[in-house]
Formats: C-alpha cells, sequence, structure tokens
C-alpha cells in the first residue's frame, strides 16, 4: 500500500546540500508492522514525514494505494492525511487548552463530521484506550502514559490504514512505553499497518519487520514481511 | 468544518490567551468608542447650533448693510463693513408688504450704565416693540419697549435678569432711573431669564428704542433689520421685495445683504456635518492603528502557536483551513471589541449629555455602522497576512520547534 520509487530528501542548508534520503526503494503492505532504526540523523524521521505527507520528495514517486500521491496539491494531500493516516508523535503535541476530548475530536473537525456522530466516535474511541474517565482533563492534568494514549485515540478516531508512531516511547518512562507499544500492537492486530521510528531495540525488535537506516539509505531491511516482498 | 466548530475553536483560542485577547480588544474598543465619542460631539454641537437658529422664529430674514457675494454666511457679514447706512427710513419702507408681518430694526453697541454708584459695561441693543415678537423672547417682568413711532427716542429701557441682579440685587427695579452713557433712562422691563441667542447673552443686555440708540451712538444707520414674514412661502416674494425697495431707495444701487435663516442654517448645517465627519475620520485613523495591533499580536501568536498549527497540518488541516481558522480569530475578536467600544461610546455620550444638557451629543447612525464596520473590516484585513502566514508553514518546521 506504501510504494517508494526512488525517492530523495536533499536539504538546503547553507550552500551545502544535505541528503536526508538517498534514493529510496521500499514497499510497505497493508496491516504491516515495520520499525525503522538507524542513528540520529540517518533520515528516519524524515521517511516518516514523506510517507505521512507531511513533507515532499525532492525527487522520486510515493504511491499510496497505487494512486501517485507527489503530485496531489497541498488541499488534496492534507485530506489524503486527514482520512487515511495518523501521527503519534514524541512530544504527543496535544493542544493544551483543549481536553481530552476536544484534542481527539480535532481531525473529525477537520473533517467536517456532523456533531452527533463526532461525539459517539470520541467517546468510543477513549473507550477503546481506557481513558473514558479521563475525557474532560486538560493535557496538564495527565500523565505521560495517558497524554500518549490521547494522542493515539486522537490518531487513531479517524480510523485511518495507516499509523506513523515517530519515537511514541521517547517521552515515557519504561511502564508507560511498554503500555503504548501495547496499544499500538494490538491496533496493528485489528489490520492498521504500522510503522515505529524508535531508538529503542527492544522496541525495534519486536516488530516483524525491521528497517535500518544510516546516512539517508536503507542499510538493512529484514523480517518476513520483507522477504516476501523481495521475492516478488 | 462546520462554521459553530470554526467559532468555538475561535473563541477557545482567544480564551487560551486571555492577555492578548483583553489587549486587542480594548485597542478596538477605543477605536470604537473615539468614533462614537467624537462625532457625539460634533452632532451634539450641530444640533445645538441648529436649534438656537430654529429659535430665532422661523420665518426670519436678515438685512444687513453691505454686499456680500454669497446669499449665506461670509466674513463680511460678521464684520459690518458699512459701505451706505441703512437707516429708519428704510426699516420702515419694508413694512409695506402685506406678507410681512413684523419689523425689528437693530443697532448694537457698548456703553457704561449705572445706578446709584454701581456701574458695568453692558451691550446695547437699539430696537423697537415688535424685536420681543420677532426673536420668541419673554418678558419677565414690567413692559417691553413701547410700540411708538420709530423715530421716537424714548428714554425708557427694558433689562437682562443678570443686569438687574446686579445693578439692583434684590430691590425693585422697574420704576427706577439709571444712567445709560450720558443719558438718563427709566427702567420698564425685565426679561425673563431663559432668553440666550447666538453669540450674546440677552440676560446682559439692555435694550432701548432704536432712536434713543442711534442719538446715544451718535449714528444714523442700522446695525440689522430682521422682517418677520407671514409665512415660510412668502419668503422668496419678501426677500425680492426687500432688495427691490431697498435698490430703488439706494439709487440704484444694490448694497445690502438679504439673509434667510434657511441659507445661514444650510451653512452652519455643512460646517458642522464637515466637522463631524473630520472627527469620525481622524478617530477612524485610530481604528487603523488598532488594526496594525492585531497585525503584530497575531503574528506573535501564530509564532506562538506554531506546534499547534504544525499539529492541524498533521490532522489534515488544508491551508484554507488555516487560513479560515485565524482569520474567525480576528472576526470574533473584532465583533466582540467593536461591540464594546459602541458600548463603552454611547455610555460616555450619555455621560456628557447628563453633564452638558444643552449639548444634545449623539453619535449619527452613519457614523456608529462606520466604525463598526471599519473595527471589523481592519480587524480581518489585517490578519490576513498573517494567516496566509500561518498557513504556509512547513509543518515538520513546525512541529519540531518548540
Ligand atoms: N529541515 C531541515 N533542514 C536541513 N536539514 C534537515 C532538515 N530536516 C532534516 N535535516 C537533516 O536531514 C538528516 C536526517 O534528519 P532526520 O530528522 O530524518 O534524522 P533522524 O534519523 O530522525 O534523527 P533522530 O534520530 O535524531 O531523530 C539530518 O542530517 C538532518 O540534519
Ligand atoms: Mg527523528
Amino acid at each position: 500500500m506504501i510504494e517508494f520509487r526512488e525517492v530523495n530528501r536533499d536539504f538546503q542548508v547553507g550552500d551545502q546540500v544535505v541528503h536526508a534520503l538517498d534514493t529510496i526503494n521500499l514497499n510497505i503492505a497493508a496491516g504491516e508492522y515495520a520499525s525503522i532504526m538507524g542513528p540520529s540523523g540517518s533520515g528516519k524521521s524524515t521517511l516518516l514525514n514523506l510517507i505521512g505527507l507531511l513533507d515532499r520528495a525532492t525527487a522520486g514517486h510515493y504511491l499510496l494505494n497505487g494512486e501517485d500521491v507527489t503530485t496531489l496539491s497541498d488541499t488534496q494531500q492534507a485530506q489524503t492525511r486527514n482520512q487515511q493516516i495518523g501521527f503519534v508523535f514524541q512530544a504527543f503535541h496535544l493542544v493544551p487548552r483543549l481536553t481530552a476530548a476536544g484534542n481527539v475530536e480535532l481531525p473529525l473537525i477537520l473533517a467536517g463530521m456532523p456533531v452527533e456522530e463526532r461525539r459517539e466516535r470520541v467517546a468510543q474511541t477513549l473507550e477503546a484506550l481506557n481513558l473514558t474517565d479521563r475525557a474532560h482533563h486538560k493535557p496538564e492534568q495527565l500523565s505521560g502514559g495517558q497524554r500518549q494514549r490521547v494522542a493515539i485515540a486522537r490518531a487513531t478516531v479517524t480510523e485511518p490504514k495507516v499509523l506513523l508512531a515517530d519515537e511514541p516511547t521517547g517521552n515515557l518512562d519504561h511502564r508507560s512505553g511498554r503500555d503504548v507499544v501495547e496499544i499500538l500492537e494490538g491496533l496493528n492486530r485489528r489490520g492498521i499497518t504500522l510503522l515505529v521510528v524508535t531508538h529503542d531495540a527492544e522496541l525495534g525488535e519486536r516488530a516483524r519487520r525491521r528497517i535500518l537506516m544510516r546516512d539517508g539509505r536503507i542499510e538493512s531491511d529484514t523480517g518476513p514481511d520483507s522477504e516476501r516482498h523481495a521475492q516478488q | 468544518m462546520h462554521s459553530n466548530d470554526v467559532s468555538r475553536f475561535a473563541w477557545g483560542a482567544l480564551r487560551g490567551y486571555p492577555t492578548r485577547t483583553l489587549l486587542m480588544l480594548v485597542a478596538m474598543a477605543i477605536g470604537v468608542a473615539a468614533v462614537v465619542v467624537l462625532t457625539a460631539l460634533g452632532e451634539g454641537a450641530r444640533r445645538y447650533v441648529v436649534g438656537e437658529f430654529t429659535s430665532l422664529g422661523s420665518n426670519l430674514i436678515i438685512v444687513l448693510p453691505g454686499r456680500s457675494e454669497t446669499a449665506g454666511v461670509n466674513p463680511s457679514t460678521f464684520m459690518g463693513e458699512t459701505p451706505r447706512d441703512l437707516t429708519l427710513a428704510d426699516a420702515q419702507a419694508l413694512t409695506r408688504n402685506r406678507n410681512v408681518e413684523r419689523i425689528a430694526p437693530l443697532n448694537v453697541g457698548a456703553a457704561d450704565i449705572s445706578w446709584q454708584g454701581r456701574q458695568r459695561e453692558v451691550t446695547i441693543i437699539g430696537t423697537n416693540h415688535d424685536m420681543l415678537a420677532v426673536r420668541n423672547w419673554e418678558l419677565g417682568l414690567g413692559e417691553f419697549l413701547p410700540d411708538t413711532d420709530l423715530e421716537l427716542a424714548s428714554p425708557v429701557c427694558v433689562i437682562g435678569s443678570t443686569i438687574r441682579d446686579e445693578l439692583f440685587g434684590a430691590r425693585r427695579a422697574i420704576g427706577e432711573w439709571v444712567r445709560i452713557g450720558d443719558r438718563r433712562f427709566r427702567v420698564i422691563g425685565v426679561l425673563a431669564s431663559e432668553g440666550r441667542s447666538i453669540g450674546v447673552d440677552v440676560q446682559e443686555t439692555v435694550l432701548i428704542p432704536v432712536a434713543s440708540a442711534q442719538q446715544l451712538f451718535n449714528t444714523p444707520s442700522l446695525f440689522r433689520i430682521l422682517v418677520e414674514v407671514k409665512s415660510r412661502d412668502a419668503i422668496t416674494q419678501v426677500q425680492q421685495f426687500i432688495i427691490r425697495t431697498l435698490r430703488e431707495r439706494h439709487q440704484g444701487e444694490e448694497d445690502v445683504t438679504v439673509i434667510t435663516q434657511d441659507a445661514v442654517l444650510a451653512t452652519f448645517d455643512r460646517i458642522f456635518s464637515a466637522l463631524t465627519y473630520a472627527m469620525g475620520g481622524m478617530a477612524a485613523i485610530s481604528l487603523l492603528v488598532a488594526g496594525i495591533l492585531i497585525m503584530n499580536v497575531m503574528l506573535v501568536a501564530i509564532s506562538q502557536r506554531t506546534s499547534e498549527i504544525g499539529l492541524l497540518k498533521a490532522l489534515g488541516a488544508a491551508p484554507q483551513q488555516i487560513v479560515i481558522l485565524f482569520l474567525s480569530e480576528a472576526l470574533l475578536l473584532s465583533v466582540l471589541g467593536a461591540s464594546l467600544g459602541l458600548l463603552l461610546g454611547q455610555l460616555a455620550t450619555g455621560v456628557l449629555r447628563q453633564v452638558f444638557p444643552a449639548l444634545p451629543a449623539q453619535a449619527p447612525l452613519w457614523a456608529v455602522i462606520m466604525a463598526l464596520l471599519v473595527a471589523v473590516v481592519t480587524g480581518v484585513l489585517f490578519s490576513l497576512l498573517p494567516a496566509r502566514r500561518a498557513a504556509r508553514l512547513d509543518p515538520v518546521l513546525a512541529l519540531s520547534r518548540r
């Protein structure tokens, strides 16, 4: 469902060009669980941002569900992002003045969903993440683990096909991190395509497919799914 | 996005940054309140002057010596240049028209008045019996100037109530002899205290027969002739009659100015309307300042809320939606600020009316509408640039900035 063909992402820094991504070819099938690891600066976040349509490739093509999304307008990309992709960030990025429910509601508001339907969806999603009793709390009243669960609720409330997590446990203690990972894996078992960027080797090992990056290239890509693709 | 979701989001954002919101509200409110109060003052002044003129009596024509180019008011009207005298005989001649109700000749000068050692300088108005009716004055005590031949210089006077108080105090004034200049006059009446008219406080004046005034000031000429016309419709006809009559009497030369009250009113109306517009315009500049303030604060807001904008983009907000969200904030702010300003302005105007009851201060509707419109339009216009900038933010950078 995610297909990268010869994708490059260059950054102009002064009069130097940084090749954050260097000729990436990648296939990720629907329902896969892949971890992306590698040293700092190897291009993990850049890859995730490109997959999530937060960033545009300098060269190459990106096919999402067989459709070339590199040529879509900003507005069309925004719509695709809203409907098909969910993001979970290391820093949670909850809007501080909104309650947990208010934060989870945001993507549905942007999608223009009617109020009643929206309320119901938010309630269901919070329920699934065991957050019902925290629905009306502001982020500052929540623990780190709870905040990340709210962020996951927000990322999944639109029922996206792809969930992208950039160091989702980076700001959490071991226990809460473990909880968050189990939640993400549970979502993957129910069908969502899950990509997790992490520095944590233990976490990375849990993924069926492990992509290792170095200097903007994919150094290794191991696991049952990648082999299956390699054979195709 | 639904519009009530947008306004709820905007309202939440405004409440999330109370200091900033308050600051912008105040700037907007002051601008609008300034427009309301200043135009209310201008309009009040206009109504005041128009009201005073109307109290002159509605069908009045004023004749003054000297030719002026326009029918309205011009400097020479007040300077009183006198190329040829306007005489009592001229005044008398003007009564010979069936549409003329009455006339009042006018002579004005200053002289000392004294009684039993008390003395002060006063404005002396020489006129006739009909002046009372022409100017709608009211008599407090005694009687007004006698209805005699204009040429008769009787030694009688009618005094304003202030003069009465100053000269006589609690004592009886009627029947007393006062000295005006080098002549003696008997007080026969006192004006009632309401009488006010433009420029002069009638209560500070002394009225004597016009012939007496001519002797006192040693002049054969008149300062003005006031002509009251029977009906409004006859004004033009009488005006022409006056010009024709006086031209004949002045060897064919048209050397008088004939002013109708309508013309004077129209001139003052124009002057004060222009003044009101000018004040409104100046106050509107403060709205512009408020607009620029809003732009600055919005720019700061956007840098404060960079990560929020990045997040909204990550959640699938299109550039257009970001613009709408920020413009709605500005719109909400402008509408609230403008309403607050309107309230403040009306309150201040109400206080003004209490403190200066004579001045009917009241912001004209156009000024209120203009103030609200300008406030909202500047608020939104000046937020366009910041909102666009927000919409163009790179989401990756926005999210990584803290
Ligand atoms: N906006 C940018 N401008 C210039 N260079 C950039 C920009 N974003 C990323 N880079 C560069 O691209 C390279 C890859 O960055 P990226 O953030 O993808 O690394 P990463 O693997 O996520 O690192 P980390 O583990 O530290 O998060 C780095 O060399 C980085 O300096
Ligand atoms: Mg990174």
